[in-house]
């Protein structure tokens, strides 16, 4: 019987790496793992409504017109009476026959409307979270509203942050004419009210989901740039990227490879800071009709449509909008949050 | 007895929630500060002298534990409540801090922050706060004090703004000074200035100085009593004089002999360990001689830089950070640039890399004008002159792991067939450097200083220079940690036939590893020599200022810092 080295066997001890070290420190926290999971249940909630598991019918006119949430029952009848008008009065109607040229084919088209079937559903009094003024279910629509809103502020954000980093790196990396120019950029952008240049770009751009996020990312990038920017001169001149330079690692290498992981905590931060503030833009841009086009529902176009209906007392359709925005919003950031003190290294070893 | 410490313990709890830990970094310490003593507390970093000095005042971050005993007068101030500690804190207990930079509050001026402990503690009106403050900062001697009351921190140098503090410190008449290394961050030059400051405030307040410091040879100079640290234990504690002439502890004399001197000069300096184990590998011959012949491989011919200052709207103001210097290097020898901070040292280091564009003057590599070869070339040439950083905690990219780190200058030039190939270059090449193989999967973040500098070495290594630019590269380590690197910058000497350009404020370090020696003052040559004249003999009062002012540990006879 040979003697086997216990140490020969044993693999070389590999040393976790940032981005787990990041992930078990998020994992201890209670709060963000909360809103993580808030948050995954939601992106769930877009794919089922995306691939039409969910809500596909949102447009259906199911419900009575501004059909109360079931908890508060139906509606009470009105009283017609009080608004009895001049045709109310008895008496028997004037036979026309005689003159009426139509009169003969009457009882032939009667026939054949009995023959019709009718496909009119019965109008529900009420659903689980109330009905527009058309009908629709407000669950529905917001669930496919989820969708849409999510949809723009996170596609909006990620193209914000990519304009944001790649031009703030330059900025900071390069200084000088380069530093300039974009400086210039930046404060042309900003120098302009921000609600103005939305007006602007959607007056070129037309309407629709593509638009907004575009519009969101054009003027959004700002102060991911101010940040990144700010982040990549410190950086640059740290030892680690100059020993980088004496070792002959290229401009590229050195903004991308060196610098950029180490500023990454920073832009994701940044960037899902971005994704609740364009939610939020979104919103007003529909609520401005400047959003999403008629035939879909974001959340801001319920908003809104809530308008006209809480003057007749109907707050349904505005109390569900604003529970799944404050709900999405509330967890994304401190999810974000979480992220941050997982990934900063200053605040590694501290309790 | 003014302050007794009776086996004080601390623990820091550390983990994330959930699984939390005790770790213990002081275990059970005790020492006494009589009145108008100066008692040193010397160690390397990691052995707790600073938490033990910093639990006095429980300045302690919130995840500290402590316990024991620390009577101040008798009475305990581990039970003291919070209001108790602060009419203490700056009144009766000063601290000095080691980085003065970050010590004190850059949006305000000296004045504001001078006043504020005599307003709160002493009660004074501030007109009397102010003429106070100005009489605190003559005494410092901090020249043009009524000018410097109305100066921002960034506009006073290192010197003067720890002087500051100091008089921040002693602007209540403290009983007890707590010093934390005050003067790591310094020149030699103001070093000695600020330890003479020291000496003389604690004798004309007749207060207490408790002295915090790596360093035995600044040690030795000012304290009356010496308590030596390591791993959270005392090691060993008595009289300067008993602590230096006759060491009982082996840790005591290890550290008393790794460091390296201004009057001999081995062939190795002696490492803690070794010398604890009973080692005697180092310090018995003396350096062999290095042949005078060798090829010169680097000459700079009166190299210049220059920046250029904005002034008013278009004018602009030229500052010559480096102005004519040249010299020779030859393979497999060592040339120490000495210097006090702002002469221009590493700004001349760097420019020799091209990591500043110079402004005149020659670099012939090989033959060849480094300053006029184009981009290509250039990177070629780059290979073969590397540079290692002072600070090892900055020089590594945090997020590569070790192994990234140095496979990545090998794909960049390519060195080695395939990556298979350059990681096991970068495997013989930790193992050169005297790191274990599992290092190449870690982050710099698991390494202590000393073996980060071994990494940042390797880094070069792997590119296989010729001439090494080391800028200060050691002086962010402690002496024990400092003797090992240096011996293997000595090894890799001998081995590869490397040329070091040696960047150092610290004249014992060059003495020990140079072989000519450059001395710059603003930005020039002052004097350029071989390392043995210039210490044996030298010519300019800059360079006798420089090595007057190298600590020299306790010296038998009169206290080198008496009373003046």
């Amino acid at each position: 019987m040979s003697a086997v080295m216990p140490t020969a066997a044993m693999p070389v001890q590999r040393s976790e790496g940032v981005w787990r070290t990041a992930w078990r420190r998020f994992k201890g926290d209670r709060v963000a793992m909360t809103s993580l999971v808030i948050v995954l249940a939601f992106i769930t909630l877009i794919g089922a409504a995306a691939s039409g598991l969910v809500a596909s019918q949102w447009q259906r006119e199911l419900a009575v017109p501004n059909a109360p949430p079931t908890f508060l029952g139906p509606r009470p009848a009105e009283d017609a009476g009080t608004l009895a008008g001049p045709e109310a009065k008895p008496g028997a109607p004037v036979d026309l026959s005689d003159i009426d040229p139509l009169a003969p084919r009457y009882a032939e088209w009667a026939e054949r409307a009995a023959k019709l079937q009718t496909a009119e559903a019965a109008k529900v009094e009420t659903l689980p979270l109330g009905a527009d003024r058309l009908g629709r279910d407000v669950l529905a629509k917001a669930v496919k509203g989820t969708e849409v809103s999510v949809f723009v502020g996170v596609l909006a954000a990620l193209l914000a942050t990519v304009i944001g980093t790649l031009l703030g790196a330059a900025a900071g990396f390069f200084g000088g004419k380069v530093g300039d120019f974009l400086e210039w950029l930046y404060n042309v952008f900003t120098a302009v009210p921000d609600i103005l240049l939305i007006f602007a770009f959607a007056a070129v751009l037309g309407r629709g989901v593509d638009t907004v996020v575009l519009i969101l990312a054009l003027t959004g990038w700002t102060g991911l740039y101010r940040q990144v920017r700010a982040e990549f001169i410190k950086h640059s001149s740290r030892e680690y990227v100059r020993a980088a330079e004496a070792i002959g690692a290229s401009a590229t290498s050195r903004m991308f490879r060196h610098i950029l992981p180490n500023v990454s905590h920073v832009i994701l931060v940044r960037m899902s800071l971005l994704v609740v503030g364009f939610i939020k833009s979104e919103v007003i841009l529909s609520y401005l009709g400047l959003g999403v086009p008629i035939d879909q529902v974001s959340w801001g176009t319920m908003l809104a449509e809530a308008q006209g209906e809480l003057i007749l007392g109907h707050w349904w359709q505005l109390a569900t909008a604003t529970a799944f925005m404050a709900v999405f919003v509330t967890a994304f950031s401190l999810m974000a949050d979480g992220w941050r003190d997982a990934l900063d290294p200053k605040l590694r070893g501290a309790e | 007895m003014l302050l007794s410490i009776q086996d004080l313990q601390v623990a820091f709890r550390l983990g994330e929630r959930g699984a939390k830990t005790l770790v213990p970094a002081v275990k059970g310490v005790s020492f006494d500060i009589p009145e108008n003593t100066t008692l040193a507390l010397v160690g390397e970093s990691g052995s707790g002298k600073s938490v033990t000095a910093m639990s006095i005042l429980n300045l302690l971050p919130d995840n500290a534990q402590r316990s024991g005993r620390i009577l101040w007068q008798g009475r305990d101030l581990l039970a003291a409540s919070r209001p108790e500690l602060q009419a203490l804190r700056g009144r009766e207990i000063a601290c000095v801090f080691q980085d003065p930079m970050s010590s004190l509050n850059p949006v305000f001026t000296v004045g504001t922050q001078l006043c504020e402990p005599l307003i709160k503690h002493l009660g004074l009106g501030r007109r009397a706060a102010l003429a106070r403050a100005e009489e605190l900062l003559a005494e410092t001697g901090l020249p043009e004090p009524r000018r410097r009351l109305a100066a921002y921190p960034h506009e006073l140098s290192g010197g003067q703004q720890q002087r500051v503090m100091i008089a921040m410190a002693l602007a209540c008449e403290p009983r007890l000074l707590i010093a934390d290394e005050p003067t790591t961050a310094l020149d030699v030059t103001i070093q000695r200035q600020i330890l003479e400051l020291i000496a003389r405030m604690k004798d004309k307040l007749r207060m207490s100085v408790l002295f915090i410091s790596h360093d035995l040879g600044v040690v030795g100079e000012i304290s009356d009593r010496v308590v030596v640290m390591r791993h959270g234990v005392v090691r060993e504690q008595g009289d300067v004089a008993q602590i230096f002439s006759a060491p009982q502890d082996a840790y005591t004399r290890a550290l008393l002999a790794c460091r390296p001197s201004l009057t001999d000069t081995p062939a190795r300096l002696t490492v803690i360990d070794e010398h604890m184990a009973g080692g005697t590998s180092a310090g018995t011959a003396s350096a062999a001689a290095k042949n005078p012949d060798a090829p010169v491989v680097l000459e700079v011919k009166s190299l210049a830089k220059s920046f250029f200052i904005k002034q008013g709207l278009f004018g602009r103001r030229e500052f010559k950070a480096v102005q004519n210097v040249s010299f020779q290097l030859r393979r497999g020898h060592t040339l120490g640039v000495v210097g006090e901070s702002g002469s221009g040292k590493t700004t001349m280091g760097l420019t020799l890399l091209r990591l500043h564009e110079p402004t005149g003057g020659e670099v012939i590599f090989d033959g060849q004008n480094l300053l006029a070869l184009d981009d290509r070339q250039r990177q070629a040439m780059r290979r073969r002159i590397q540079i290692v950083f002072q600070n090892p905690y900055a020089s590594l990219n945090p997020r590569f792991t070790i192994g990234q780190t140095l496979i990545e200058p090998m794909a960049i030039h390519g060195i080695g067939a395939d990556t298979a190939e350059r990681e096991d270059r970068a495997r013989a090449l930790l193992a050169k450097v005297g790191l274990p193989p599992e290092t190449f999967f870690k982050y710099p973040h698991e390494f202590s200083g000393g073996q980060r500098q071994r990494v940042a070495i390797a880094r070069c290594l792997t590119l296989n220079p010729e001439v090494l630019v080391l800028d200060e590269a050691v002086s962010a380590l402690d002496v024990s940690v400092q003797a090992q690197v240096l011996n293997l910058l000595r090894d890799l000497q001998d081995e590869l036939g490397l040329a070091y350009v040696f960047i150092s404020h610290d004249l014992a370090v060059v003495r020990f590893i140079s072989d000519e020696v450059l001395v710059m003052k603003d930005g020039q040559v002052v004097e350029q020599a071989s390392a043995a004249q210039i210490l044996a003999a030298p010519q300019q009062d800059y360079t006798r200022r420089l090595l007057g002012a190298v600590p020299r540990g306790w010296q038998p006879g009169p206290p080198a810092l008496a009373t003046r």
